[in-house]
């Protein structure tokens, strides 16, 4: 299999026309800027909601302009009701998780990147490729139409636990139509992606070039692999999960549903199903979705650390070895979302131990990007900004999860804000980290121009700093025992001390949330008028730099290159520059 | 740009570290006989997780001054590593990790893996959306059974009970204040009307959830008297924020006269 270039069967000849060249394109490099301005679109929908989410805890009463437009029953005159708030709340999840983090950094950079850092023409399936691409942007749309509808969008939450998400409408507003949206959305969305996780598996197993083995390939490909392994399996069991859940709330079923309930007065016909088989089926797909969500980004973080460092990758089979390792165990930890669930708790013991050992290779990974850094030489344009600021991050957002995981301490920390800061420093903010890092190293490529680095240096400082003001108190929060999901701090004496805090958090999120807009201002200026782009501007040693910014049709212009070494060969001594390219034959010290 | 990630990051770092040491937000006090034992485990995980947190912020902070390019010619080392250093960190982090994890599985196990003891008080706490009722068993010891038929929001019937037929649940107190005596031991029975609820006291150290279809039973010994807020923490619908009930923690004396005061008023 290694080394074998299978060629003339998939490839496409350059289209003409634009549907073909933009639209309905089978070209991996477009359907991966398609993808990632997907993933724009629904971040920026996901920053608004959040802001929204802000405004309100602070500020009940709060009257928002035009919100009265999108919901007259969520909030009229523009006030948030509490039931609209968990709407906000709900689809806030939603999309990021789905939208944002399982989009940008796997199905765009990776669309993108996987197939030339391997040295292919394109993937090994073009037209599975665009279905993917088409099928996520459907799945978006059913989603946002939760918005439209005079129910709103449902209530229970990124989690839709049954009960609340099974018996329709008499649970809450958005509860009818609005969670079938939602299920539908999401069955949708887990197709696109088990079809393009097969696409990345047979791509990276198949076709690379002549001398790359894969313990050469570069630690972004390796993610994208281990990734794409982690999405084809979860994404079946939540696929089936919705389809049952979808059968109790209109099939007549009860899979989850147990009888003898009364909701709202009404008493429900279902029985003999069980609330808890859903949180199983749920979290088993749940906790190798985050896992989907940071490994790419641990990918491009490595890349950019040993690029920028002028240094090879401290520990590369380590590294590997580490990320195969969170992948496996990634599956067998599902539990610790469900220790007061009500589960066995001879099962929790099961679940912890295996949950601190998933700690220890996250552990290695850290150790081995500080040990990148020491010797090293380094230089810190915004991709390097962003990738320091990912380490940082993701040993905050980490460490958290210690606690988490150790049942007895859970007791007093599940649902609360300590649950809300650890997920969101790991996801919320490491892993868009590693999107932003990403952008800025590979734009030139993508785009063949420079993002603006003092825009890029100004991001990245209010940034940082503002989502550890964010998110930081929030384990403050957590540690008074704040519990999730409240819309309101006004039901509880013990919350009402806490509002100064949350006023604190949310004007952070404020000018964190406009700084954004500067990104976004740079992404599309710099498309246009952006300083024109060498072919490889940060003398980077893979495959992508090798060909002109933005590359050709078929990547390597029916090149096809050849592998010397491994992907982080800098500094080598005895070399003519500080860095060896993979396809340079180059004669120099070890190399591997 | 290196001394200012250093200085940052090393800022962000001391800053964190002292808002937690200042206390400034806390646990409440612990009011129950097992709560110390879990203070105690935070105490030891915080600890440990902010000596890493520390150690690891202030190394990146280090090592990005300490390696920035100084313009002076100088090579980075070419390592690929260092098997040794990877093997002595990937031990150590795991007998740090699993070892604190199993230091604490004995609090765990006595408040899960040991009944409640015989004499125990027995009380059932029912949740639905979005109130909180408690059923006293009454001087039968039994609860009677619930019809959810005969739910009736309008006569107080919120558990469904048969007076009328059913013998056990004749002598049945049902109120919406969870008294208990202090030092006494009590089980909790949960159970759920409609959805997925939560019982929390964050002064007790308890959390469980509620989930319909089964009784879920835990049991504690509160230690202090006085009044305690019950919160829901589970997402139960547009009520859940504020879904709350009062513990109250009485002496003996008064724990009696109180039942004896719900029970007239049933």
């Amino acid at each position: 299999m290694a080394g074998v270039h299978a060629e003339a069967v998939h490839r496409h000849e350059a289209p003409k026309g634009f549907i073909r060249r933009y639209i309905f394109s089978l070209d991996h490099k477009v359907i991966g800027i398609q993808y990632y301005f997907l993933a724009l679109f629904s971040v920026f929908v996901g920053l608004l909601l959040s802001i929204l989410i802000r405004i309100h805890l602070v500020w009940p009463q709060a009257k928002i302009p035009l919100l009265e437009l999108l919901s007259r029953t969520g909030a009229p005159g523009g006030v948030i009701t509490p039931e609209y708030y968990l709407s906000l709340l709900t689809m806030h999840g939603t999309i990021m998780v789905f939208f944002v983090l399982t989009t940008a950094p796997q199905s765009g950079f990776g669309n993108y990147f996987l197939p030339i850092q391997i040295g292919a023409e394109d993937m090994a399936f073009p037209r599975l490729n665009m279905l993917s691409f088409w099928v996520t942007f459907a799945g978006l749309v059913v989603l946002m139409a939760a918005f439209f509808i005079p129910d709103g969008p449902p209530i229970s939450g990124w989690t839709a636990y049954p009960p609340l998400s099974a018996v329709g409408g008499a649970s809450g507003p958005g509860e009818a139509v609005g969670q079938n949206l939602w299920i539908i959305s999401i069955a949708i969305f887990c197709v696109a992606s088990m079809l393009g996780a097969l696409n990345f598996i047979a791509t990276t197993l198949d076709l690379r070039a002549h001398g790359l083995s894969l313990m050469r390939m570069p630690l972004t490909c390796w993610a994208w692999f281990i990734t794409a392994i982690l999405a084809l399996l979860s994404f079946a069991v939540l696929l089936a999960a919705g389809a049952l859940l979808l059968l109790d709330r209109v099939g007549g079923t009860s899979f989850f549903v147990p009888g003898g309930l009364i909701v709202s007065d009404k008493i429900i016909k279902h029985s003999g199903g069980s609330p808890l088989l859903w949180q199983h089926l749920f979290w088993f797909f749940g906790h190798p979705e985050v896992y989907i969500a940071i490994l790419p980004g641990m990918g491009v973080t490595s890349h950019i650390l040993s690029t920028f460092s002028r240094k090879p990758i401290f520990g590369y089979k380590a590294m590997v070895v580490a990320m195969g390792a969170i992948g496996v165990l990634g599956f067998v930890v599902w539990g610790h979302h469900m220790f007061i669930s009500g589960m066995s708790p001879y099962s929790a013991f099961a679940f912890s131990v295996l949950t601190m050992a998933i700690a220890v290779p996250s552990a290695i990974k850290t150790f081995n990007w500080l040990g990148t850094i020491l010797g090293a030489k380094l230089r810190f344009p915004t991709p390097m900004l962003f990738a320091l600021g990912f380490v940082s991050l993701f040993v905050t957002g980490g460490l958290s999860g210690i606690f988490l995981g150790q049942p007895p301490i859970d007791i007093y920390f599940h649902d609360t804000y300590f649950v809300l800061a650890h997920f969101h420093m790991i996801m919320g903010v490491a892993a868009i980290f590693g999107i932003f890092a990403g952008t800025y190293f590979w734009f030139p490529k993508m785009f063949g121009r420079m993002l603006n680095e003092t825009m890029g240096k100004i991001h990245f400082w209010v940034t940082f700093v503002g989502v550890y003001a964010i998110f930081m108190p929030m384990h403050f929060l957590g540690l008074e025992g704040h519990p999730r999901r409240y819309s309101e701090l006004s039901g509880f004496e013990f919350l009402k001390p806490l509002l100064g805090v949350h006023d604190f958090i949310s004007h952070a999120a404020f000018i964190t949330g406009a700084i954004q807009l500067v990104f976004l201002f740079n992404l599309f200026w710099s498309m246009f008028k952006g300083m024109k782009a060498a072919e490889n501007p940060w003398e980077a040693t893979t495959l992508e730099w090798t060909v002109p910014s933005p590359p050709p049709h078929d990547n390597f212009a029916g090149r096809h290159p050849v592998i010397y070494r491994g992907a982080y060969e800098f500094s080598v001594p005895g070399a003519e520059k500080d860095y060896v390219m993979q396809d340079s034959p180059e004669k120099v010290e070890a190399g591997h | 740009m290196a001394l200012a990630i250093a200085l940052v990051v090393a800022l962000i770092s001391v800053v964190s570290v002292a808002l937690f040491w200042a206390r400034i937000w806390w646990f409440p006090p612990d009011i129950s006989t097992h709560g110390p034992a879990i203070d105690h485990q935070f105490m030891l995980t915080l600890v440990i997780t902010g000596i890493i947190f520390v150690l690891a912020q202030l190394s990146l902070a280090y090592l990005v001054w300490r390696n920035r390019d100084r313009g002076d010619g100088r090579r980075a080392s070419y390592s690929h590593g260092n098997n040794a250093l990877e093997a002595t960190w990937t031990i150590a982090a795991a007998l740090v990790f699993i070892g604190l994890n199993l230091m604490g599985y004995h609090i765990w196990a006595g408040i899960h893996f040991v009944g409640a003891a015989p004499g125990a008080m027995q009380v059932e706490v029912w949740g639905q959306q979005f109130a909180w009722d408690f059923r006293y068993p009454g001087p039968d010891g039994k609860f009677g059974s619930s019809h959810v038929e005969k739910v009736d929001d309008a006569t107080a019937n919120y558990l469904g009970l048969d007076r009328d037929h059913d013998a056990d649940s004749k002598d049945d107190i049902v109120t919406s204040t969870l008294a208990i005596p202090v030092n006494r031991e009590v089980q909790i029975f949960l159970r759920s009307k409609d959805v997925t609820h939560s019982f929390f006291v964050r002064e007790l150290r308890i959390r469980q959830d509620l989930v319909p279809g089964m009784i879920i039973p835990i049991h504690f010994t509160a230690t202090q008297t006085g009044r305690y807020e019950i919160a829901c923490a589970e997402l139960c619908g547009l009520g859940h924020y504020r879904m709350r009930a009062f513990l109250q923690v009485m002496t003996e004396e008064d724990y009696e006269k109180w039942l004896a005061n719900m029970a007239a008023q049933q």
